[in-house]
């Protein structure tokens, strides 16, 4: 039984089938209408979320599935006391397939080792947030037509910011990429993400001010600071808007410098980039259904002719 | 030149670095066992110049050498049984260390569920690197004494 708890799960081959598959859910939805009829997919979220919940569900209900589970620890046994462990023993009995996010790190680790179904890691707290980086690359493999041969800079909360862990860990796998870390001193990215890249010999530079880059970019990833990672509002609220992409900045970026976010924006990037042909962000949460879906039926060992 | 009688069973940790003695005994919890333990502190050495040496009257497969491991590889064991050096053993790196070191990040979920065994993996064996199998935290050598459980 396989579980999904870091991209790194994936050789780079089996990446490419997913994505080859997840194209061609695109391009044939139909195909792919019952799948799964008769599954369901457990959607265990100790953490609010809207678009991942609703995006693992849509992609179980696009296959024929169906979708159970809870948003949020307060309205689960967790609650109560019930530990990770037991909770996914419980739900191994109800569901085919579980997607859990939760605010600690290593939770989907620990559900993968008591589940009797495969966990897929829907984000654990700052540590990985897998699927995202599935459909982060997904994306990039569409708009660009390659995984390799770029610079991409990467903006905003480096430190807590567990979409970049994943991505950063996953793309230094594929040749010549340089990475640019556009951060406040305080929200770098942490050292075993740097000490990884160097291990790899990748090259990288860190830097604040993301006008100083922005030209030698050919994808900017940006990230919102997330409140809920702070232990001090003052912190936050002296970090949040240190990062603002508005069109005066747009206009020295490359033609072809795509604008990646994982969602939820809040000022981070100016609504006005929204009509910006380059602005791929929305164009994400589309891909990030059909990554789902094709994740789904790759770990429940499902093969459609 | 001080003299310390032989054991008949248990282990004796040669090598270490003079004045680690009393932080392994801590670590190997020695303090909370009734074992006879002598501690020999900056024993003269050819190789070292001065070195510790630790013995230990016990069953010699009842002791967790992993902390040993992780605070100088480089210290030799010697197992004795019937009075006698039956092992020599040179400590190597574990893959895995359980329930020695403990994670302190706030955010890992060994922090909340209790009962979670503390794992610490071998990252970077070139660098000596461990992190938490958990959230993948790194123990930091020069913080020894908050990480060790």
């Amino acid at each position: 039984m396989r579980h999904c708890l870091t991209p790194l799960d994936f050789t780079t081959q089996e990446l490419e089938q997913l994505f080859d598959l997840a194209a061609d859910i695109e391009k044939n939805p139909d195909k792919y209408a019952h799948a799964c009829d008769g599954k369901k997919i457990a959607t265990l979220f100790y953490e609010p979320s809207t678009r991942t919940r609703l995006s693992f569900e849509a992609a179980m209900m696009n296959l024929g599935g169906k979708a159970l589970g809870f948003a949020g620890a307060a309205q689960s046994s967790a609650a109560k006391g019930e530990s990770v462990a037991d909770t996914i023993r419980v739900v191994s009995c109800f569901a085919d397939i579980a997607a859990i996010r939760h605010n600690k790190e290593g939770a989907a680790y620990v559900a993968s080792q008591f589940s009797n179904i495969p966990v897929i890691n829907a984000g654990d707290g700052g540590h990985e947030h897998p699927t995202q980086t599935l459909l982060d690359m997904m994306t990039i493999r569409q708009l660009k037509g390659r995984l390799n041969h770029f610079t991409i800079g990467i903006c905003g909360d480096l430190k807590f910011g567990r979409t970049v862990h994943s991505l950063v860990k996953t793309l230094a796998r594929y040749d010549d990429i340089h990475f640019v870390f556009i951060s406040p001193p305080e929200l770098r990215v942490p050292d075993y993400i740097t000490d990884l890249l160097e291990e790899k010999g990748y090259t990288y530079e860190e830097c604040i001010k993301l006008e100083d880059v922005i030209t030698k970019l050919d994808l900017l990833y940006m990230t919102r600071v997330q409140r809920e990672r702070f232990f001090n509002e003052e912190d936050y609220v002296r970090l949040k808007d240190f990062y603002v992409l508005n069109e005066k900045l747009m206009r020295r970026a490359k033609n072809d410098m795509y604008v990646l976010h994982p969602l939820p924006r809040v000022n981070e990037i100016s609504v006005e980039i929204d009509k910006d042909p380059r602005a791929a962000y929305f164009k994400q949460v589309q891909y990030g259904v059909y990554v789902r879906m094709a994740l789904i039926l790759t770990l429940l060992d499902i093969h459609v002719d | 030149m001080l003299n310390v009688g032989k054991i008949e069973n248990g282990i004796v940790l040669d090598h270490i670095e003079a004045g680690k003695a009393m932080l392994i005994y801590h670590y190997l919890h020695l303090d909370r066992e009734d074992y006879q333990v002598a501690i020999i502190k900056n024993a003269r050495s050819n190789e070292l110049g001065r070195k510790d040496i630790l013995k230990v009257e016990c069953d010699p497969d009842s002791l967790s050498l992993d902390a040993v491991a992780l605070i100088d590889p480089d210290i030799t064991v010697n197992v004795i049984k019937g009075g006698i050096i039956v092992e020599k053993k040179k400590m190597t790196m574990p893959k895995q260390i359980v329930g020695v070191l403990k994670c302190h990040n706030p955010r890992c979920i060994s922090s909340i569920e209790q009962e979670l065994p503390h794992i610490f993996f071998l990252a970077d064996a070139r660098r000596k690197i461990y992190r938490c199998r958990y959230c993948e935290e790194k123990y930091s050598a020069g913080e020894r004494e908050k990480w060790f459980r």
